[in-house]
């Protein structure tokens, strides 16, 4: 058995990949269901129905899509420059930890709320940009491989996180648990539906999903990005400055990441907690891998993780079957989805 | 300055850097062995936390200490089978993978765990090892108490480092495998299989990595929790970096970090003033701080992240 690359990987097959890995996924996870002791096909009827079945569930899961496709652009944007950034969970906690640190600046409580909010955005985005520019610092200047450094500071984040919210930026009237002071009302982020906790930050998230599109597919900058990535050598032999390609790319993955983390804290939390995050920088380097890379494809990818989440929230309680089951089956769809992605591109041959 | 004397004069502190060390050594010779082959095993985070589960669920449900460790060492083996099978004969990104691997991993050994162990609000224990006194030597003064009076695995961790050193230096199998991770044109040249040797190397580094995670529940925290791992595994992919590939500086590597670890968590204790999570990023930073003094200097095995396809360049 040998494999043969593809001249032209079909559209259709390249479509159709993120698909079969999914099903490939769920096949898997079912056989763990039903190890479990349940039908497979039922607790499958129960998560879409926990995720679509109501109003509040569709709220639910368009408010646990909007980080995931925050973090999953971020991830997307980097690994198509081949900056290995795992470190969105870190950036996405910077950037909440920055958004109520800036919040309690006196002033902002009189701003009117646009503009409260687009400066904590901002703050937000800078926050993230910072914490992955110091691993690319390291790489750019001592040939620091980014993969460990990014991972590493993940932890010295939700540390420095912990410090702040037990110290100097602890909210008085919180009974003793540690948690930041809330943000200001001037830059809580409307509600998009009455009664429920879907935010505006959605609206951003796909606007930044759009933006990430055209940014990549109509720059001079994406083209640059993605010729860094696919080859380094040849990219500078061309004239693509890649240092400072490389330092745009990272401002951006970290930037999205940032955002992430202070539109979380602006639209649902309103403080900062070390929970605030049931690991969305980790889930989304699955959403960019299972969206190829593509910023329009992040979007799919993050409410295929989100309903799954949601959904197994409610199914779980049903069956008594451990939450942890949408985890593994959305793990479970990264590796699938690479073996699907090199089989669009290679041809099995005896 | 007494403290800090009292501190590193104690045997409690010294005989615990070795304790600290045991699980970052069988990490760290994981890496080695996958990375001198030629992949990155990104896998680590996650099998560790599947080998501390697995072991620690064996040995709950009555299996003995040792069958713990085996069943872990199995299973990171099988791990590591498909890391193997999906960055070496079909050459996708080692990065990915890796980390792929590490969560789906992860998440398995929770779900798992879970279902097990259906409700816990302190996590069941089981009968860790217990500290086994070398006859004789452990009674020479201070280094006794601080070498020989380890646990078993502790013991097996250092025989591993010298069997390791000596197997890649001295044996043609090692010559083989160090090879494989710098030129496995070279290797396929001399009829050996590289494809085959990657595969079952990254196998056994995986289970060394598994081992290091079982040894957190059945000889250190005698239970198993989410997230017990902590970020062990990426350590031991940093060390490996400092370690410059060589088992003897590997070793090295995680001794020295241990003893940062046990110094801060004994500093804790007597500091006032200063914030816990300060003492705690400390592992993390010097990890990063030993891969920049590092990075430029370590002799990298040239075929590592090369995917090898016969007859392609």
């Amino acid at each position: 058995m040998r494999f043969e690359r593809r001249d032209h990987p079909s559209r259709a097959l390249t479509l159709l990949a993120p698909v079969g890995a999914i099903l490939v996924a769920l096949l898997v996870a079912g056989g763990l269901i039903a190890l479990a002791g349940a039908n497979p096909l039922r607790a499958y009827g129960l998560i879409l129905k926990g995720a679509f079945g109501s109003r509040l569930g569709i709220s639910e899961t368009l408010t646990r899509a909007t980080p995931l496709i925050l973090t999953g652009l971020a991830a997307a944007v980097a690994f198509r420059a081949r900056l290995w950034n795992i470190g969105g969970e870190g950036q996405l906690y910077m950037g909440a930890l920055a958004v109520a640190g800036f919040g309690m600046i006196p002033a902002l409580v009189a701003l009117p709320a646009p503009v409260a909010i687009l400066l904590c955005l901002a703050v937000g985005a800078v926050a993230g940009m910072v914490l992955l520019l110091v691993p690319l610092g390291l790489r750019l200047k001592f040939g620091v491989d980014e993969v460990v450094t990014t991972l590493l500071l993940n932890f010295v984040a939700v540390l420095f996180v912990s410090l702040m919210i037990e110290g100097p930026m602890k909210d008085p009237l919180a009974f003793g648990w540690p948690q930041s002071v809330p943000v200001p009302d001037s830059a809580v982020l409307p509600q998009l539906m009455a009664r429920t906790r879907l935010h505006l930050g959605l609206l951003i998230a796909v606007a930044a999903a759009v933006f990430t599109w055209w940014l990549q597919s109509r720059t001079v900058f994406g083209m640059r990005a993605r010729a860094a990535g696919l080859n380094p050598r040849a990219a500078a032999f061309a004239g693509v400055p890649l240092g400072r390609t490389l330092i745009a790319v990272a401002c951006l993955s970290g930037g999205m990441a940032g955002l992430a983390g202070a539109i979380e804290v602006m639209g649902v939390k309103g403080y900062v907690t070390t929970d605030l995050s049931p690991s969305y920088g980790y889930s989304g380097i699955i959403i960019a891998m299972l969206a190829n890379l593509n910023p329009i494809g992040v979007i799919g990818a993050a409410l295929f993780s989100a309903v799954m989440f949601v959904g197994a929230d409610s199914m779980s309680r049903a069956l008594s079957i451990p939450s942890y089951i949408a985890d593994v089956t959305v793990a479970l769809s990264l590796l699938t989805m690479l073996v699907a992605i090199f089989l669009t591109q290679y041809r099995i041959r005896r | 300055m007494s403290v800090l004397f009292d501190i590193l004069s104690s045997v409690g502190m010294w005989e615990a850097v070795l304790r600290i060390a045991t699980p970052l050594i069988f990490g760290t010779l994981g890496v080695l062995l996958c990375e001198r082959v030629g992949v990155l095993n990104l896998g680590i985070e996650g099998i560790m936390t599947f080998g501390a589960m697995v072991g620690w669920l064996s040995v709950y449900n009555g299996a003995d200490l040792w069958t713990g460790m085996l069943v872990a060492a199995a299973a990171g083996a099988m791990f590591g089978l498909l890391h193997a099978l999906m960055t070496v004969p079909l050459g996708l990104s080692q990065h990915v993978t890796g980390l792929g691997i590490t969560l789906f991993a992860s998440s398995f050994s929770y779900y798992l765990f879970r279902l097990a162990v259906p409700t816990s609000s302190s996590p069941p224990t089981v009968e860790p090892f217990r500290p086994l006194a070398v006859p004789v030597l452990s009674d020479i003064p201070f280094v006794g108490p601080v070498l020989f009076t380890q646990t078993p695995p502790t013991y097996l961790a250092l025989v591993l480092v010298a069997l390791l050193a000596w197997g890649l230096y001295r044996t043609p199998l090692g010559l083989a495998l160090r090879m494989t991770g710098e030129n496995p044109h070279a290797v396929d040249a001399q009829g050996i299989d590289p494809v085959r040797l990657r595969i079952v190397t990254i196998m056994a580094g995986s289970a060394l990595m598994a081992m290091g995670g079982a040894f957190l529940t059945l000889a250190a925290f005698n239970s198993f929790f989410p997230t017990m791992v902590q970020g062990r595994g990426w350590i031991c992919v940093a060390l490996v970096v400092f370690a410059s590939w060589k088992p003897g500086r590997a070793l090295l590597g995680a001794l020295l970090f241990a003893f940062f670890d046990a110094f801060q968590l004994r500093l804790q204790t007597v500091v006032d003033g200063v914030p816990y999570q300060l003492f705690l990023m400390l592992p993390y930073l010097l990890s990063i701080l030993a891969l920049i003094l590092m990075a430029r200097r370590a002799r990298v095995p040239q075929a590592l992240m090369q995917p090898y396809r016969r007859g392609e360049r």
